[in-house]
């Protein structure tokens, strides 16, 4: 590879611990990864004979996924642990079954944890290298990555973009890793919507909070709509789906206070007609299913990275 | 008949005497028997036991009245036993226990227990702090009188608050027949709901839910509402912020029968030290900002806090090494808290006299129990104080049971050297510099 630069990091536990060198390093190594998925036989030597443990102890269809095509299409033996079949469930204690999972010798356990800070946790427990598949409200560094991966494909740079985010700022996060990763790549990211939904001092991560969504949309270059989670309902938030989709959902009247080329993104999985129009969602604005696609090649780089693939 | 016990060439500090001093200190058959300022020569030293003071503060035995125990039911954590021998350690001859054991200190029975243990293992006096309601559960009235009876020294729910107004006031009322003193632990849980850290920007950073320092106020607000409409005392435990402090201030100012204690870690740290999900600086109430650690220290310098008191709350490790969210509350307290508030000495916030009277005087006064000077005649609980003494808190040096302190391995300035309960020597530091 002809990236030159220093990867340093034994595990991936956020965006915050990233330098835009680092970055910057791992979005042009995932460029060149992206190739790979696009050939007939899918798969390079690269992590031969590493061991990969997928430990999701929430439910996850995209991302467990992602991460185990990633993973093999890199060559490296996958594993898959999920909490209904987790010893957890059992009053484990996560320590002690990250000491287990150690025990094995994996090279990479790749978490999903309803708590933040579960794997910095497990970080401290074992000799395998993390990677931080989602924790609690925390952080999702992968998910991050590919965000910034998806909007430097379609805007060739990141660089003085405005980055509207609309939605459920405070138990997102996904757009906690977002609002870090575009701020240190120089973007600026404007969020807004109900106020119940945006979290105390979101602006030292980087952020501008708009009173409203036009304020955050106009000129904007990039949409972002979050999934409002509806099991989150019981707590009194917002008053019902119903008016969070008339006056924070995505429609063609908000697109149109964006710049003429602005796209739409969704980390997924959508309430469709909630956060966003059905029909943007399918639009020539959305670039949803590219996020898909670049997801894989972001974890594709995130494994080889922290493999020691810098130096090669 | 025991041997005299001598303190010789020390510092005596004995605010309630308005005492601050060179000095010795006599004791006899567990009491004082005589404070002498100047030279000794009233003194046969050769019948005595004698303790060198000299550089040494000879101080009223210290008071702690807000500690958990955990004996019965959480005996893995701590015992009356290995709590009292910590609280000698730290240079407590006297500690006040929560009732929120299992069972709860709710009746007569578990009051008894306690107290039988706390004689048993001799290294403290204990005032067991009992249930305001029954279970501890906010339903209905404990037995106050029956509570009394066996010993209880104050009423409590603390670890939560008592929630229904109602029933506040009517334990605000029906104590009175028992002159017994509520302590709140003020908390609106409907706002501080689920949260485990301070509400703000670092928990924002790093995704915790947040518990609002309003959740505190609020309660406070209400509890010192109703102790002026009923015209009877209360006392706010462990308050962490600015408006807490202010609140209590206001109150005083009008004259309600309100007191307040604070810990060592609200006048000692911030949010901060949550870092990077840091399970020994979790705690409720939540550690604060930096404006609510000074105001915190404003409160103790003039008079408005009138008690430093540890939460000494002791959890085994698998109460702690687990996700920020699951672990336990609570730090413990007892063998820092005076090097801590010995900071704030220091830094000119209080006068060593001040830091008596919140450690000793004070708490004291408010549960209505003995101890709090060096008056000729007094039981003799003493603490002798070496205030440069400079030392590491270590693990291996923690007698409590648990170990779970954001203290660990700082180095700490002054310590209680020497702890005497009732004349006898319940301490004694086996590391004199």
């Amino acid at each position: 590879m002809e990236v030159a630069h220093k990867f340093s990091h034994k595990h991936i536990l956020g965006l915050e611990q990233f330098s835009p060198d680092d970055i910057d390093f791992l979005l042009r190594s995932a460029a060149s990864f992206k190739e790979i998925s696009t050939r007939q036989i899918k798969k390079v030597p690269a992590l031969r004979g590493r061991t990969v443990i997928n430990l999701f102890f929430e439910p996850s269809t995209r991302t467990r996924l992602s991460f185990e095509v990633a993973a093999k299409r890199m060559s490296a033996d996958t594993f898959n642990v999920s909490a209904s079949t987790s010893s957890l469930k059992k009053g484990e204690t996560l320590i002690d079954t990250a000491r287990n999972l150690a025990a094995m010798n994996p090279d990479i356990i790749i978490i999903r944890h309803a708590h933040s800070g579960a794997p910095g946790l497990l970080a401290q427990h074992t000799n395998a290298s993390i990677i931080n598949a989602g924790d609690g409200t925390h952080e999702h560094p992968s998910q991050g990555l590919l965000d910034l991966l998806t909007v430097l494909e379609n805007k060739g740079r990141l660089a003085g973009l405005k980055i509207a985010i609309i939605g459920d700022i405070a138990h997102s996060r996904v757009a906690h890793s977002n609002i870090i990763g575009f701020s240190k790549m120089g973007a600026s990211v404007s969020v807004s919507g109900p106020a119940t939904l945006l979290p105390m001092g979101i602006e030292q991560l980087g952020a501008t909070v708009c009173a409203s969504v036009d304020e955050a949309v106009t000129g904007a270059d990039v949409i972002m709509a979050l999934r409002i989670q509806t099991e989150r309902q019981k707590d009194p938030l917002i008053p019902s789906l119903r008016e969070y989709a008339t006056f924070f959902g995505i429609n063609r009247r908000l697109l149109a206070l964006a710049k003429p080329d602005a796209i739409i993104m969704h980390p997924g999985p959508m309430n469709r007609g909630v956060e966003l129009d059905s029909d943007l969602a399918d639009g020539s604005h959305s670039v949803i299913l590219d996020q898909v696609t670049n997801g894989v090649a972001i974890r594709m780089a995130l494994l080889y990275a922290i493999m020691g693939g810098s130096e090669g | 008949m025991a041997q005299p016990l001598l303190l010789k060439n020390g510092r005596l500090i004995d605010p309630a005497n308005n005492i601050d001093g060179p000095g010795h200190l006599l004791i006899e058959d567990g009491r004082i028997k005589g404070v002498y300022l100047g030279d000794l020569d009233t003194i046969s030293e050769e019948t005595c036991q004698v303790i060198d003071a000299k550089g040494k503060w000879i101080v009223p035995g210290l008071v702690d009245m807000h500690v958990h125990l955990r004996e019965p039911g959480q005996e893995y954590k701590e015992t009356v036993e290995s709590g009292t021998r910590a609280a000698a350690a730290g240079g407590f001859t006297a500690v006040a226990c929560m009732p929120n054991t299992s069972p709860a200190n709710d009746n007569e029975a578990v009051t008894s227990f306690i107290l039988t243990k706390a004689k048993e293992a001799g290294f403290a006096k204990v005032y067991p702090v009992a249930s305001i309601s029954h279970h501890s559960d906010g339903t209905r009235l404990a037995e106050f009188g029956e509570l009394k009876k066996a010993g209880a020294a104050a009423l409590s729910d603390d670890g939560r608050p008592v929630e229904n107004s109602q029933l506040m006031r009517r334990a605000l009322e029906y104590s009175a027949n028992y002159d017994l003193l509520l302590i709140s632990h003020s908390e609106e849980m409907a706002l501080s709901g689920n949260g485990v850290m301070n509400e703000g920007a670092f928990a924002t950073r790093l995704g915790l839910r947040g518990i609002p320092s309003i959740a505190e106020e609020i309660m406070i607000y209400r509890d010192l509402a109703l102790a002026e409409y009923i015209k009877r005392p209360i006392h706010i435990a462990h308050i962490s912020t600015r408006e807490s402090v202010d609140l209590i201030r206001r109150a005083k100012g009008k004259g309600s029968p309100v007191t307040a204690e604070t810990a060592p870690h609200y006048f000692t740290l911030t949010e901060e030290a949550v870092g990077d999900y840091n399970t020994a600086a979790k705690m409720n109430p939540p550690l604060r900002s930096k404006d609510d650690r000074l105001a915190i220290q404003e409160g103790l310098q003039d008079g408005t806090i009138d008690v430093i008191a540890t939460d000494h709350a002791p959890h085994a490790r698998q109460d702690k090494e687990v996700e920020f969210d699951l672990a336990a509350n609570g730090i413990i307290g007892l063998e820092t808290s005076v090097p801590l508030a010995l900071a704030l000495v220091r830094d000119e916030i209080i006068t060593p006299a001040r830091m008596i009277e919140l450690m000793s005087v004070n708490p004291c006064r408010i549960l209505g129990v003995e101890g709090g000077s060096l008056s000729p005649g007094a039981c003799a609980d003493i603490t002798l104080i070496d205030p440069h003494r400079v030392f590491t808190y270590e693990e291996k040096a923690v007698v409590s049971k648990s170990k779970n302190s954001p203290f660990l391995n700082w180095s700490l300035q002054g310590k209680a050297v020497t702890t005497i309960l009732a004349g006898r020597i319940t301490y004694s530091d086996p590391d004199p510099a």
